[in-house]
């Protein structure tokens, strides 16, 4: 299928990009295109001008600035996985090796991702966990989000008109921290049906905090508290695992149904993926 | 209409396009190149797939103009004029194929994981074809067919 008629535009830099969003109100961004394009060509998108950001090259870069480790936002998924600043960032190279296949992991982009906010998609749920500040500039200058403020909805960010993603900054792991990300996906698309990514701190084989993020299981990825403060103050074992894990996806909220999986079916293996991200953060 | 200027297969080239043309539909009808299939409408099949400044990627979820400035190779362009590539040889060899819709698809993203893996096992060979669809062969041939091509090449070096 084809998109509707577009005219195509590439920003040299920020600065640039930002005047163009400002100056034509029916443009949208372009990063890697493996969301937007699918979209234009099934006509659910039919924007009148596409900003190609992708090559602008102070988006694209991966660097440790001592406390955290700081991801341009058009740095693509195939990017970050292969990066060894990232390794110890366990939950970002387990899900990044999980998104899509090699093609989508070439072409698509983790500012991309977020801006999307696909409730399916995986990055949401680990910048959840790991508890990353996103850096946005706009005409207005720059603001940073944290990631527990960012993803606001199905498919809604706290992103205002005119602004665009520049960065994603995680904070470097502790000796004492350690982080993963288990998913169950949709065996065709390969995005998740529930995916979790879970972030933990043992002092002394106690859990002293614990993130836990969904993300599949509702309208947005969001941190599941529930999970995470049954975890804190106990020892770090399968058992204590196991309890916190049952209180995932309770409470009153909305729970996700397709014709792959009903709600009953997402609440229980948001509670068996808890299980396993906790299990694998915690080294069990 | 944004102009673009792009190398394929070696040979530079100069259009003016539509903005919204798609890579695959530039490769196909604008060059000529028909090796490069389209399978699907939803980025899922991987018949589609080519090299993309050295990286496999789905030409139908591409703009041919986001391609301005880079290098393209498709399956017409991975060996010599008269030769196989030693993936072509061994989807000949393995009976990597039946209907052959798939093939070029499956050998541009074979190529790109024997680039970074020379010697992949069998699961990494079908963890990195998760990008590509078969409906004729079962894949089992298409894993051989890979396989044949790791050791000959690894023989070659
Ligand atoms: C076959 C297939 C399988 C996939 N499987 C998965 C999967 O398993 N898990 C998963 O998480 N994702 C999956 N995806 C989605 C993929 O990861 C996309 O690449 C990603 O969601 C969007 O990134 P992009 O760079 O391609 O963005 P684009 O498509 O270019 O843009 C998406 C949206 O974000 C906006 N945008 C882009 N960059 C910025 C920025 N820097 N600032 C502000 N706005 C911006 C655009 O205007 C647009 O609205 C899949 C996609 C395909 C085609
Ligand atoms: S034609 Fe199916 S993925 Fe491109
Ligand atoms: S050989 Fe027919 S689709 Fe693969």
């Amino acid at each position: 299928m084809i998109p509707s008629s577009v005219d195509y535009t590439r920003a040299s830099s920020v600065g640039e990009a930002i005047r163009l969003l400002a100056e034509n109100p029916d443009a949208k961004l372009l990063a890697g295109g493996h969301s937007l394009i699918p979209a234009m060509k099934l006509r659910l998108n039919s924007p009148a001008l596409l900003i190609d950001i992708a090559r602008i090259a102070e988006l694209r870069f991966i660097e440790d600035t001592g406390n955290a480790i700081v991801i341009g936002a058009a740095s693509t998924h195939a990017d970050i996985i292969t990066n060894p600043l990232l390794r110890a960032l366990t939950a970002m190279i387990e899900a990044g090796e999980l998104i899509g296949d090699t093609q989508v992991r070439n072409m698509g982009t983790l500012g991309g991702s977020i801006a999307h906010a696909d409730p399916s998609a995986d990055w949401p749920a680990v910048l959840l966990a790991l508890e990353a500040q996103i850096k946005v500039q706009g005409p207005d200058g720059e603001r940073i989000i944290p990631a527990v403020e960012f993803f606001t909805g199905f498919f809604s960010t706290a992103l205002d008109t005119g602004e665009i993603v520049t960065e994603i900054h995680l904070p470097k792991p502790t000796a004492e921290s350690a982080s993963a990300y288990r998913k169950f996906m949709q065996p065709a698309s390969r995005f998740a049906i529930v995916g979790c990514a879970a972030s933990v701190t043992v002092k002394g084989g106690v859990i002293s905090a614990a993130n836990v993020a969904f993300t599949g299981v509702s309208d947005a990825a969001f941190l599941d508290e529930g999970v995470a403060s049954a975890l804190v103050g106990k020892p770090a074992t399968l058992e204590n695992i196991e309890v916190a894990a049952s209180a995932a996806a309770e409470g009153d909220m909305h729970i996700n149904e397709d014709h792959f999986a009903s709600q009953a079916y997402r609440k229980h293996l948001a509670k068996v993926y808890a299980k396993r991200a906790l299990a694998g953060a915690c080294g069990l | 209409m944004p102009k673009i200027t792009l190398t394929v297969n070696g040979k530079t080239h100069t259009h003016e396009v539509e903005g919204r043309l798609l890579l695959v539909h530039y490769l196909r009808d604008t060059l000529g190149l028909t090796g490069t299939h389209v399978g699907c409408d939803t980025s899922s099949c991987g018949a589609c797939t080519i090299h993309f400044d050295g990286k496999a990627i789905k030409s139908c979820s591409l703009l041919a103009a986001q391609a301005d400035g880079s290098s393209i190779t498709t399956i017409e362009g991975l060996a010599p004029e008269g030769e196989l590539h030693p993936l072509q040889e061994g989807f000949k060899e393995e009976h990597g194929l039946q209907c052959g819709f798939c093939t070029p698809g499956m050998i541009m993203c074979a190529a790109d994981l024997l680039s970074h893996n020379p010697d992949p096992s069998e699961q990494e060979i079908r963890e990195g074809l998760e990008g590509n669809i078969c409906r004729c062969t079962g894949y089992h041939n298409i894993v051989r067919a890979i396989q044949y091509a790791a050791q000959k090449s690894a023989v070659a070096v």
